[in-house]
């Protein structure tokens, strides 16, 4: 194995910069480094002007999501070798604005994520006293893979839909409205359904497919939104067919 | 719950998407390379406008050639939103299903005149 | 220091979809679209044809071999299938089935959409050359 790796790394200095730059490291190339270490290496040993994210290394967090070469990864589960003999262009996450160096504004899905409800909604709240809501494994099973999100927006940087149309609410929130939907629990799928029929909810996805492609916890968000437009649809002619008394 | 139009319009572009799977294919394979090319021998002319003139028939076709042409509008329409970026959404939306219906008239009148 | 909002919006250039063989494909899938818009008016000249009589029927079957057509039609056939592979494909993201307590698989759906593909493929070569 070569001893190094060359690192390109995007700067972007808004006090100095009208636009982001390029600055080269050269990192020791260790089989079992990741990109994230090489960045804390230029950190602590090169540069310490560097800024970006991160916190568990252990790909459960989802702070140090990055585009390596062009990609949206977790830079703590990205490789260093797998790039070799590189150069590797390290670049803030796609379609979001950048504040400095690889860091991004998140503000966005901050303030989209409230807006599907992600809580469980009951229409009657049960006494404590009478203890905690029972679920079998099979009503587990029925949303787990979509509580798996981190938030890490990987998904978000792939979708081409939320690059050219910013107010899509996107395909993570969607994926947690419709965790929420299928949890037994929960009785809130109406007021959601009434967030995600907007021109903004489900129906601004056209089924790409790229942000189940990059999701690194596999919980395949894009199946999540055509199964919502699905939902959406049968509960609307529902409402048409039905007369106003039958509908809830 | 809220009323919109737009799961109304994905349910015909899901349905047109099925009939175009499923229909398009075979009718395609005959109608513009195996009859015309001699693969396989013209059926009579009579025979065809038998068939095509049966009323079920018309009603088939006319359904789903209606629905392969709102799918096709319903994709264009997007295509045309994020490819080509246009940012007139309602004018767009207009011309593409305006085409659709257009597309139905066409569709009505030249399936209606074979029967 | 004044509240000015420095962050950097990175603009989408307009030739995004060549930047990743999954966006090309997708778009390509997309314009799918046209052809079969396409393909449904041509056949409905078709239909037109055989109504007028024994003539325009034998013109169109003629027509229909012209170069620039053939070339068309070849080009819109390949889109055509682009579109049916991809969207059935595409069904069991859309679509789940719970069948006696067990999730159907992906590739059964898939499977069962290329069944029905022959199946009506074989109803619609017979009704039309028996």
């Amino acid at each position: 194995m070569a001893q190094s790796i060359r690192l390109r790394v995007a700067r972007y200095r808004p006090d100095k910069d009208t636009e982001p730059g390029w600055q080269e490291y050269d990192v020791p190339l260790r089989e079992e480094w990741t990109v994230l270490d090489g960045l804390n290496h230029v950190k602590n040993e090169v540069d310490t002007t560097l800024s970006f994210r991160w916190s568990c290394r252990m790909g459960i967090c989802g702070s140090c999501g990055m585009n390596v070469d062009g990609a949206p990864k977790l830079t703590c589960a990205t490789f260093l070798s797998d790039y070799a003999p590189g150069p590797v262009d390290v670049e803030p996450l796609s379609n979001f604005p950048v504040v400095r160096d690889l860091v991004v504004d998140l503000t966005d899905f901050m303030e989209k994520l409230p807006r599907v409800k992600p809580w469980i909604i009951r229409d009657d709240e049960q006494s404590v006293d009478e203890g905690e809501y029972l679920q079998t494994p099979e009503e587990l099973d029925a949303y787990k893979q979509f509580s798996m999100c981190i938030n890490c927006m990987l998904c978000y940087a792939a979708c081409p839909v939320y690059g050219l149309e910013p107010e899509f609410i996107g395909p993570a929130a969607i994926a947690l409205a419709e965790r929420y939907d299928l949890d037994s629990r929960d009785h809130g799928t109406r007021e959601r359904l009434d967030v995600l029929i907007e021109h903004e909810g489900v129906y601004g996805c056209t089924f790409v497919g790229e942000c189940t492609r990059v999701c690194p916890k596999h919980v395949d968000p894009a199946a999540a939104i055509q199964r919502y437009k699905l939902k959406a649809a049968q509960e609307s002619v529902k409402m048409f067919l039905l007369p106003r008394g039958l509908r809830r | 719950m809220k009323f919109r139009v737009e799961p109304f319009l994905w349910l015909a572009f899901s349905g047109g998407g099925v009939m175009a799977a499923m229909l398009l294919p075979v009718l395609v394979f005959l109608f513009a390379f195996a009859f015309p090319f001699g693969w396989l021998d013209p059926p009579d002319r009579a025979h065809l406008a038998a068939v095509v003139g049966h009323p079920i028939t018309f009603l088939v076709l006319f359904g789903a050639f209606v629905m392969m042409l709102v799918h096709a509008a319903h994709r264009f329409r997007f295509t045309l939103y994020d490819g080509l970026q246009v940012k007139h959404r309602f004018l767009v939306a207009a011309a593409c299903y305006g085409g659709a219906v257009v597309g139905a008239f066409l569709a009505l009148h030249m399936l209606g005149s074979a029967t | 220091m004044s509240s000015e909002d420095l962050r950097y919006r990175p603009p989408v250039p307009v030739f995004w979809w060549t930047r990743k063989p999954s966006y090309l494909v997708f778009v390509l899938r997309e314009l799918s679209s046209l052809f079969v818009a396409w393909l449904v008016l041509y056949l409905l000249l078709f239909v037109r044809a055989v109504g007028l009589g024994e003539e325009a029927y034998a013109d169109f079957l003629d027509w229909a071999t012209t170069p620039w057509l053939v070339a068309l039609n070849v080009i819109a056939f390949a889109f055509l299938v682009l579109h049916t592979i991809t969207w059935f494909s595409l069904t069991p993201q859309a679509m789940v089935l719970d069948v006696g307590g067990r999730r159907v698989p992906p590739a059964a759906i898939i499977g069962a959409q290329y069944a029905a593909l022959a199946v009506v493929s074989a109803f619609v070569y017979w009704l039309v050359t028996r």
